[in-house]
């Protein structure tokens, strides 16, 4: 499904990843945790294509495709997806408009057909009840005055409208209650299939109990340094990163 | 010191002006005409020194020797042609072809409802105390060198009285077109507008051109009196032919309590301007000016706005927002004067451009003039493209780039639209934001 090997990307002059590997098969889950700065967001937004962050070095395949090279549209209509950790707001611009749209791209470009306003709604009510959403929010700007946690909700709700392959969570856990850590988790759950792959970056070890992933990475300074099954995350959990960071100084 | 006569560019509007000072007139209105000529005679053409046009180009207007039209073309135009401007049929709509008024092509006009709508012209041929207590006199001594030529010159347009605690229950629209007739000529329509105590009414002024494209010159000038507690909400579509140029003149006197919507939407023409005058007279009045200014190829728009705040607790909001896209400019300048003693005082503006090619201009500029101590005065622009981090959430949820840009600019744009009150106005507006933006 993806195939990341020795990615190097920097942000203006600055070396933020330094060397990444990574293989994710169709199905799996993968959790990557990591210290604020280690450049887990990085690695998300070098995936789906933003032209902000440079790749130096590296190859990035996605279902067989060498992705690095096509923009950000493209690896969306190939199965991508990013949930981001900060949704921007897009004020005048309805999130069933903006849904429809983008939907209606990805089918074209699958050669399927677009869905009329009528095909969408009925999707778009089916699915916003999958995430818990309040239907009320279709029509309201994207992300606009929506609260932290209604903004999260959103990005599933896209998710869930999009249906892709591969979605790479960013943080959608953060700043979310305990209720909320719930619909998503569960809406996240309803998704997996034997086709569909995650990744999902968080903080918390509380999301891989609603979640339980394959694998858990750690990210630090730009590296994966260790990679683990979901026990990982509970030793983390328990004892921070300090040890690793030890760990590394007695391993160089 | 600059050469202000400018006696060859002024010589073809000079002799229209000593025309028509032989034509018989009532005595007041050859008086006002003959101050206003003065003043024309007097004030410069505007040229890059002067402040208020330094980036406003005028030279193809003041170049090119518009002539005085003759006589309108309406006979020229059928009702289809002048139709599919008009809203509903049980609306008041005046219609001007060439500066005429032309009754046949309107409708539900005249004094028998609640407001007075009529014709200036036949105003004031019937000697109507209200044109000769209120013409030119809304507008003083303000306005420009063009408003000045407009008094000098205007031979028609519109007469809007709304008596005293109507509130008129359907809205009046004014729809000033350009026909073939007016190839090569300077029309100067003229709108009178007078609001008494607590009426409420709303009106649509329309500039367009039909027929081809025509080069011509149009000079508007509207007057507006809002008295103790008038309400009025006013939206003018400067929409002219490919090769109308359109400067105009709006000035707005407000008494106490009065409250003054003004939309402004900019579409089409070579060169426009809506030069617009607020000047509160009484305390507690307030004004909310809202604008959406949409340029393509080598467009000029520019909306000077003055809003004089000579009354305590007046509030005034300005929100203008331009759509720019290939060597087009926009120019905005939001003046504010706080006179002395006009305490409390709050007035903002905010003025957003979106650009949507690197080679648009734009010139923004607030202008505060403040001379109380007690006031609350913000300002605020931005100009520049779609933000980038936008057009990328876009392309994650597999939008192409040109088409992020189509739909954030009909959401910045729609935005103006969707605040204009009436649906067929607000409808008409909206698929043209639509069509001229949104990807295909
Ligand atoms: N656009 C940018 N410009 C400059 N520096 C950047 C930019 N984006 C990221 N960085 C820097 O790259 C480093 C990694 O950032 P990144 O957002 O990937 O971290 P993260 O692991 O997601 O952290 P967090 O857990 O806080 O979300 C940080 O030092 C950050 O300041
Ligand atoms: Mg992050």
């Amino acid at each position: 499904m993806l195939e990341i090997t020795n990615i190097h990307a920097t942000v203006e002059g600055n070396e933020i990843l330094k060397g990444i590997d990574l293989q994710v098969k169709p199905g799996e889950v993968h959790a990557i945790m990591g210290p604020n700065g280690s450049g887990k967001s990085t690695l998300a937004q070098v995936l789906a294509g933003n032209e902000e962050y440079d790749v130096t070095e590296g190859a990035a395949h996605f279902l067989g495709e060498d992705v690095l090279d096509l923009p950000a549209e493209e690896r969306a209509r190939l199965g991508l997806f990013l949930a981001f950790q900060y949704p921007v707001e897009i004020p005048g611009i309805s999130n069933a408009y903006f849904l429809q749209a983008g939907l209606n791209e990805i089918r074209k470009s699958n050669g399927l057909g677009e869905l009329d306003a009528m095909e969408f709604q009925e999707l778009l009510r089916e699915k916003m009840e999958l995430v818990a959403i309040d239907p009320r929010f279709a029509d309201r700007p994207v992300n606009d005055g929506f609260s932290g946690g209604e903004k999260k909700r959103n990005e599933i709700l896209q998710m869930a409208v999009l249906e892709p392959k591969l979605a790479i969570l960013d943080e959608t856990d953060s700043g979310l209650d305990i209720d909320a850590l719930r619909i998503v988790s569960d809406g996240v759950n309803k998704l997996r299939s034997p086709e569909r792959s995650f990744i999902l970056v968080t903080h918390y070890q509380r999301l891989l109990n609603y979640i339980v992933p394959d694998y858990v990475h750690v990210l630090f300074d730009g590296r994966l340094v260790k990679s683990g099954g979901k026990e990982l995350a509970y030793e983390l959990e328990e004892k921070g990163y300090d040890w690793i960071k030890e760990e590394l100084i007695t391993a160089s | 010191m600059h050469e202000v006569s400018n006696a060859t560019e002024k010589e073809h509007y000079i002799e229209a002006i000593e025309e028509m000072a032989s034509q018989k007139t009532p005595e007041w209105l050859a008086t006002l005409r003959e101050d206003a000529a003065k003043r024309f005679a007097e004030r410069p053409l505007p040229h890059r020194k002067l402040e208020a046009w330094r980036f406003t180009n005028v030279n193809p207007i003041i170049r090119n020797p518009f002539q005085p039209i003759a006589e309108s073309g309406v006979d020229q135009l059928a009702s289809s042609d002048v139709h599919p401007l008009l809203y509903a049929n049980d609306w008041i709509e005046l219609v001007f072809v060439d500066g005429w008024y032309a009754p046949k092509l309107s409708r539900n006009a005249g004094p028998g409802g609640a407001a007075k709508t009529a014709g200036l012209h036949e105003a004031i041929a019937a000697e109507d105390d209200l044109v000769e207590a209120h013409l030119g006199h809304v507008l003083g001594d303000g306005g420009n060198v063009f408003s000045d030529l407009n008094t000098a010159l205007a031979h028609d347009g519109a007469l809007v009285h709304i008596p005293k605690n109507v509130e008129l229950d359907r809205p009046i629209h004014l729809v000033f077109v350009s026909s073939k007739t007016a190839t090569e000529s300077v029309i100067h329509p003229r709108v009178l507008v007078i609001a008494d105590a607590n009426s409420e009414a709303t009106i649509i002024e329309s500039h367009v051109s039909l027929a081809g494209e025509p080069r011509y010159f149009s000079n508007p000038v509207t007057e507006i009196r809002l008295n103790d507690g008038a309400r009025l909400t006013r939206i003018k579509v400067l929409d002219e032919g490919p090769q109308g140029y359109h400067l105009s003149t709006t000035q707005v006197r407000q008494d106490r309590d009065s409250r003054f919507d003004g939309f402004t939407f900019s579409m089409g023409g070579p060169i426009g301007r809506n030069e617009l005058n607020i000047v509160f007279e009484g305390e507690g009045a307030e004004c909310s000016l809202r604008g959406l200014t949409l340029t393509e190829g080598s467009r000029l728009v520019d909306n000077a706005i003055s809003v004089e705040h000579h009354a305590a607790h007046c509030n005034s909001w300005i929100g203008y927002k331009s759509v720019l896209e290939d060597k087009s400019h926009s120019v905005f300048c939001g003046r504010v004067y706080v006179a002395p003693g006009a305490q409390l005082t709050d007035s903002n503006q905010l003025n957003q451009n979106l650009l949507l090619s690197d080679k648009a201009t734009v010139n923004t500029k607030p202008q505060l003039e403040i001379y109380a101590d007690d006031v609350k005065c913000t300002h605020g622009a931005t100009v520049g493209p779609p933000p980038q981090e936008l057009v990328f959430y876009f392309q994650t949820r597999g939008m192409s780039q040109a088409m992020a840009r189509g739909i954030l600019t009909y959401g910045f744009a729609d935005e103006v639209v969707n605040e204009t009150p009436l649906d067929p106005v607000r409808d008409r507006l909206d698929r043209r934001v639509f069509d001229k933006y949104s990807p295909k």
